[in-house]
């Protein structure tokens, strides 16, 4: 679909999602690296357990359908090739403290006046301008600022955070959504923008139930660890529900919404004898979240919490499936590699990695598009990997490359 | 908004509930018309969700729906009724994109796959959104972000070693995951049909769009076999890491260090510029070593400080540090604000009500609250007579007929 874009892409971990769903539609996107690699290289896990550069799992995992080429835009040699780069490109995306690339003459406005409609995608914690702009962040810290944080977890412990890193995704995804509103507006005007996330808003952006109620009700939401809280001021509500091999999700809901689930849940039970007359009697239709009280919530779920400990996960997805039921058991990694839905939709591709003399399984895709290929086509490039590909495109020769590597500028 | 990116640009939204709106949403404050489907037979589920104005129940005074849908229409349209497809096929007509994120199957009964909306408009894009995906054993399945979640197996990496997996807190996770990808690939597609005259079909699975948030994960498991494992707040590669009791109920605030520098830094800030070369700390490794020791006098710390104090004093040595935000934080955020991420609108029934508003800044079209939420069906008679073209007599008939409810 973006056949005609090319993205450079000056991103650490904090963006790499960006310029990966542009590569994934069809965008040539160079992600550009100091000449000893990029640091987030060094974020685990790795392949092989190596703590190597080029064995960062991290690194594959969102740098697929990238080219990659070593530049060092610090040096004035790496600054006019980067100039040369922008002059062919159609998007700049970094992540760099507010303000770097102004330091180094490479911002917005330098690089609009050398490539006119650029568009600009910066990607920071919490954004370009705004009293938090300057500060440190990491993962945690952006969870905690925007939101996340304070509802996950037990409500007898602190906070608790997701252990992979999150915002950073949030941020890359709203990034290239940004990017291509941006795009959108240059085909029609010819003019280009600077698209300024903060992951701290991004992430904050979908706090669904929060919001809402603390303006209307004054009520907080708090950590109700594997229960739900929100439906109403006063319920609990079970949504982890443990099985006899692991955990079911569930959530138990009255009205239109969860009335099909739950009847259907009472007649499986009452199948195998573990429903009783007061489950059959409960009218799903009308039994309204807002007004039913804790007691009858935990009259029922204990029943149903019973039934779940003596199944299965794959019993009661088996069933779930039967009877379409929203009930689903908490997917392991090697079930989801399983996962009979995931192969059919063909979900799973392997990607060769030669200099590892390896295939590893990534996602084929994010979209299944009736027609473009957005699929997962090549692994996350080598250190440098297309340096000499990449330079000659924009003219430079075989000489002035190995010039530039030996002064350290690529 | 005439001069807005997506000016000129028409969604018929079927898709509801959070998942849809929020991808339309990033049509809708950019300038697209953004025309919701609904019907008052089986209102949107946001539309009847608590919290409620004042308390009291009502299709047009849910905190939920009406927190979302700003800039957005919402038409009535019952598609049980036979007369629908009538009006429906017109929409179409008229539509660039068309979305939907029911249970697969509910748009064919109305006659709207993709292939019968490709007869009606031959370059029109169909994004849809199911749980699932649109094939596949499960796609039958009814699909909520909670769930979804859960088989994106996103509750193996929350939670404390001695319990087990919690969700995460906001419910329907993947319900914000999935419309940054599908807005992208919407983008994209419209692009694509400006060049090639071409419309598409897009299959997008709300649970495959989650999997990519722990993709790191999925990769280790292949190559190293290893299954992930509950460890609270922890961190690998940096001590402290964690979240800290501050003074007050339920305060609490983030402290995360990744190198000796912010460590040193840390250290004289808490005072106790002594364990900057102290051996049990001086490194990293030691650190992590002894971080049941740095969690304690963390805590010991904090623990008579406000949140905000905190994270000034961190901030101020160059340590990264955070209030853990509750909702009346957020609302009130300085920096959230100041970024437009809330749209206080005076709204009919709600009075002034804030809104969802930006979650990014473009500089030279930045997304605008134009217009509240909409009540149930307040524009069906303007998308009928002014954008539909349906005279003021046939759509009295379609009204008094009940296919408007």
């Amino acid at each position: 679909m973006l056949s005609d874009c090319r993205a450079l892409d000056l991103t650490d971990g904090k963006g790499f999602l960006c310029g990966k769903i542009l590569a994934d539609l069809g965008a040539d996107v160079i992600k550009i690296e100091r000449p000893e690699g990029d640091p987030s290289r060094k974020m685990g896990p790795f392949w092989g357990d190596i703590a190597d550069p080029e064995k960062s799992l991290y690194w594959f995992a969102y740098n697929s359908n990238k080219r990659g080429i070593t530049l060092n835009i610090e040096t004035t040699d790496g600054k006019e090739i980067f100039k040369k780069l922008v002059r062919v490109s159609d998007f700049v995306i970094e992540s760099f403290p507010p303000g770097y690339m102004e330091t180094l003459g490479l911002g917005y406005s330098t690089l609009s006046s050398i490539k006119d409609g650029i568009i600009f995608t910066s990607i920071t914690p919490f954004g370009q301008n705004g009293p938090y702009r300057g500060y440190q962040a990491s993962d945690l810290v952006v969870m905690g600022m925007a939101g996340m944080l304070y509802l996950t977890g037990d409500s007898d412990r602190p906070p608790v955070n997701v252990s992979i890193p999150q915002a950073c995704l949030h941020g890359g995804g709203d990034a290239a959504a940004g990017t291509l509103i941006a795009y959108y507006h240059r085909q029609r005007t010819g003019k280009g923008q600077h698209v300024d996330i903060s992951m701290q808003q991004s992430t904050a952006w979908f706090l669904a139930t929060t919001i809402p109620l603390w303006e209307l009700d004054g009520v907080i939401l708090g950590r109700a660890g594997t229960f739900r809280t929100g439906m109403s001021k006063n319920i609990l509500q079970r949504q982890v529900w443990p099985c006899k091999d692991g955990s079911v999700f569930f959530a138990m809901l009255g009205g239109l919404t969860g009335a099909k689930t739950a009847r259907q849940l009472v007649a499986w039970m009452d199948a195998e004898g573990m429903s009783n007359e007061y489950l059959q009697s409960i009218d799903w239709e009308n039994l309204d979240m807002a007004t039913v009280t804790q007691e009858e919530i935990d009259r029922i779920s204990n029943l149903i919490r019973e039934f779940f400990l003596v199944h299965t996960k794959k019993e009661i997805l088996d069933e779930a499936l039967r009877r379409s039921m929203s009930i689903c058991p908490l997917l392991g990694m090697q079930d989801l590699l399983n996962d009979a839905n995931l192969n059919a939709r063909n979900f799973w591709v392997e990607i060769e990695h030669p200099e590892l003399e390896t295939k590893i399984t990534y996602p084929r895709q994010f979209v299944r598009s009736s027609e473009n290929v957005t699929t997962t086509r090549f692994r996350a490039p080598l250190i440098g990997e297309h340096n000499e590909e990449v330079y000659r495109e924009i003219g430079l020769s075989r000489q002035d490359l190995v010039a530039l590597k030996q002064a350290g500028v690529i | 908004m005439d001069n807005s990116v997506f000016s000129g640009i028409k969604i018929v939204g079927f898709s509801w509930a959070m998942v849809g709106v929020l991808t339309m949403k990033y049509f809708a404050d950019y300038g697209a018309t953004v025309i919701r489907i609904e019907t008052s037979k089986r209102p949107d589920v946001s539309r009847t969700s608590p919290p409620f104005k004042d308390g009291r129940p009502g299709m047009n005074r849910a905190g939920y729906f009406n927190y979302f849908s700003a800039n957005m229409l919402s038409m009535t349209l019952n598609m049980s009724n036979p007369l629908a497809f009538g009006v429906a096929k017109k929409l179409i007509a008229q539509a660039d994109i068309v979305t939907e994120n029911f249970t697969p199957g509910i748009m064919e009964k109305w006659g709207l796959g993709y292939e019968a909306l490709k007869e009606m408009k031959p370059d029109i894009i169909m994004l849809r959104q199911n749980g699932f995906g649109l094939f596949g054993p499960y796609a039958h399945l009814p699909a909520f972000g909670m769930v979804l979640a859960a088989v994106a197996g996103l509750p193996n990496f929350i939670g404390w070693p001695d319990r087990g997996p919690l969700p995460v807190g906001v419910g329907a996770y993947t319900d914000c995951i999935s419309p940054r990808f599908a807005s992208a690939a919407m983008i994209a597609a419209l692009e694509y049909r400006n060049r090639t005259g071409k419309g598409q079909l897009l299959d997008l699975s709300q649970l495959e769009t989650a999997i990519y948030f722990i993709l790191p994960a999925i990769l280790e498991y292949v190559t190293n076999g290893r299954e992930p494992l509950l460890m609270g707040n922890a961190s690998p590669y940096a001590v402290p890491h964690g979240v800290y009791p501050c003074k007050g109920k339920d305060r609490w605030c983030t402290i995360a260090v990744f190198n000796d520098e912010q460590w040193s830094q840390l250290c004289k800030v808490i005072g106790k510029p002594e364990y900057i070369e102290d051996s049990r700390f001086k490194t990293l490794l030691k650190r992590k070593e002894n971080e049941k020791e740095v969690d304690r006098f963390m805590a010991e710390w904090t623990v008579h400080l406000p949140p905000e104090e905190v994270m000034a004093k961190m901030q101020a040595a160059g340590v990264p540090s955070g209030v853990v935000e509750n909702a009346a934080d957020l609302f009130s955020d300085p920096q959230l604000r100041k970024r437009g991420l809330f749209w206080p609108m005076n709204h009919s029934e709600m009075g002034l009500f804030t809104h969802l508003g930006a979650n990014f800044e473009l500089s030279k079209t930045p997304a605008q609250p134009e217009m509240p939420s909409p009540c149930l069906g307040e524009h069906t008679e303007y998308v009928c007579t002014k954008i539909l073209g349906i005279s003021d007599e046939e759509f009295v008939k379609l009204l008094g007929a009940g296919v408007l409810e």
